[in-house]
């Protein structure tokens, strides 16, 4: 296991009280394994995401571990979790448009961050990896400003694996982009894996055809909670929770002929995470709620790998 | 019938407006009652410069749009936005958030019907919220940020329902959306275009294209490189553009590495 989260709670705090974004999430990532962390806005995984790396200052640490290649990183201090980012953690960041420093060369703006770590920049591994992602090597001489959305995408996300982390985090790096430049950058996530520039990757979107194109296993979240986690077929295929089971099927799809079929929605909305209700989160929305719903449903591994977080798949 | 012909807008750009960028390049297309046309395109394809025209927030360049055969330039703007009226991406930013969110109701009162009483205008909301399956008490006297983004965009919808347009310029609408409740804005649409009224639906999203629309525009570049009905252009398509384009687009079904 590379990656160990054990029960994590991570609250925001507002005038209002604390908002429970994050209440109680556990799952592991075996070495090599790519997550798709999918939901709406406002399910916790973004929150999720930023946990692992640094906590803003409303986030609040407030139970729970998480464990990196047998190390309990310390999430919620700051200034301790410095020599664990970029080298043992890395992120690539939603808007890399603005991720560079536009007052750099970026040749320059890479050394004096690998300065910034005690690292020594190993010029031909860098030139290397240009290649890869199939950037000239001056693009090194060269302010971010002079490169295109798709470059600087690219540029980021070599910056950012360039230590070889452990972990990479992608937060909903391709929402911004279009369908054909984000099939590229799909793909050059999934060749940094199998080269072993990152031992594991969380990619976090709310596309879920996205995320099964590149993912090994599927965690679907909902209000903070964890809905369902499998291996990407079986989310995709045979989801057992209720939430994932609606939310595949009001997908609309390529390739579908819609003449006459109608797809539906979830009604409703999610509940707010300031103080809510205990018992099932999503049971306002479902059809299959129950007496037990008030009841916390704990995740349960009904087969090997497939965790539900539901009473009535167990 | 709201026609394009051979429309084009030139963009000045740079200090002083010295250089030129075309944006639309000769675009011409169609849209008739009841029917929802989608132009599909990524970003600086010129898709949304499509609809601000449409809407006469932008002048073409060159080329004319015409409604049943007459120019809009020669219509009042005031006339023309009884017809045509436009919902854009961020339900968030289209209102203010000083005011209540059904204050867009009562500006459209104040342009268009002063004089009418306030119980037949009661009713008349009560029937575009109906329209748009919203219930008056969950979204009148409400601020906009006690809405949802999908109520949000409702309210616009019905907004422009109000005033008895013919065609609607959907602009990305819901791509602001999460999953679980796009798709009933979406099914909206459908049910709207029954009732006669033509949608241009702005995405860059072609399964949503796919979902809701009998024809389909794909524009690369300014250009219009494939137009046709919805089926022949997800299953036969033409141009090589548009191929690359579906084939980049993720399925849920089925793998990249399986389709090709």
């Amino acid at each position: 296991m590379t990656l160990e989260v054990d029960d994590l709670r991570v609250y925001y705090r507002t005038l209002k009280g604390d908002v429970q974004a994050l209440d109680g999430v556990s799952f592991g990532l075996r070495d090599g394994e790519i997550l798709g962390l999918a939901g709406e806005s406002g399910c916790g995984k973004t929150t999720l995401g930023k946990a692992l790396i640094r906590l803003d200052g409303r986030m609040k640490h407030v139970g729970g571990s998480v464990t990196l290649d047998g190390q309990v990183l310390p999430i919620g201090d700051d200034v301790k979790m410095n020599p664990y980012r970029f080298k043992q953690v890395s992120l690539i960041p939603q808007y890399s448009m603005s991720a560079m420093n536009p007052t750099r060369k970026i040749g320059r703006m890479v050394r004096e961050l690998l300065e910034s770590r005690r690292e020594k920049l190993d010029l031909d591994e860098l030139h290397a990896r240009l290649d890869l992602v199939e950037l000239p090597k001056d693009v090194l001489g060269k302010y971010p400003i002079e490169l295109s959305g798709g470059m600087k995408q690219r540029m980021v996300m070599v910056i950012s694996t360039l230590l070889n982390p452990s972990l990479l985090i992608a937060d909903e790096i391709t929402s911004a982009l279009d369908v054909s430049t984000q099939k590229a950058v799909v793909t050059t996530l999934k060749g940094f894996r199998d080269r072993g520039f990152v031992k594991s990757m969380i990619f976090i979107t709310h596309d879920i055809s996205l995320t099964n194109q590149l993912a090994d296993t599927i965690m679907v979240m909902y209000a903070g909670k964890l809905a369902e986690k499998a291996p990407a077929s079986t989310v995709v295929n045979a989801p057992k929770h209720p939430y994932t089971q609606l939310l595949i099927s009001s997908l609309p799809e390529v390739g579908v002929r819609y003449a006459d079929k109608r797809l539906t929605g979830i009604p409703g909305n999610p509940p707010s995470l300031l103080d809510p209700v205990p018992g099932c989160r999503f049971r306002d929305r479902c059809p299959l709620a129950f007496e037990k719903c008030a009841e916390d449903p704990p995740p349960v591994e009904v087969e090997k790998d497939h965790v539900v977080a539901c009473w009535k798949a167990a | 019938m709201l026609k394009l012909d051979g429309v084009t807008k030139v963009y000045r750009i740079g200090a002083f407006g010295g250089q030129t960028m075309t944006a639309v390049d000769e675009a011409g297309f169609e849209i008739k009652p009841g029917e929802v046309v989608s132009l599909i395109g990524e970003s600086g394809s010129g898709k949304s410069t499509i609809g601000k025209m449409v809407l006469r927030l932008l002048p073409p360049t060159s080329g004319t749009i015409s409604i049943d055969g007459r120019d809009v330039r020669q219509m009042g703007k005031r006339d023309y936005y009884r017809k045509v009226q436009g919902v854009f991406q961020d339900p968030f930013s289209s209102y203010n958030p000083v005011f209540k969110a059904d204050r867009v109701f009562a500006m459209i009162r104040e342009v268009y019907f002063k004089g009418v009483p306030d119980k037949e205008w009661t009713a008349k909301i009560e029937a575009a919220l109906d329209a748009v399956r919203l219930s008056p008490g969950a979204v009148l006297n409400k601020f906009p940020h006690q809405l949802s983004g999908g109520q949000l965009q409702r309210l616009l919808i019905a907004r422009a329902l109000l005033l008895d347009i013919e065609y609607l310029v959907a602009d990305e609408i819901i791509s602001m959306l999460d999953a679980s409740t796009r798709i009933d804005v979406l099914n909206l649409l459908a049910d709207l275009k029954q009732r006669g009224l033509g949608v241009l639906f702005i995405t860059h999203d072609l399964a949503l294209g796919n979902y809701i629309s009998e024809r389909t525009v794909v524009l690369h570049k300014g250009r219009i490189v494939e137009y046709g009905p919805t089926d022949a252009v997800f299953e036969q398509p033409e141009h090589a553009y548009t191929r690359k384009l579906l084939a980049s687009v993720p399925q849920l079904h089925t793998k990249w590495e399986d389709a090709s």
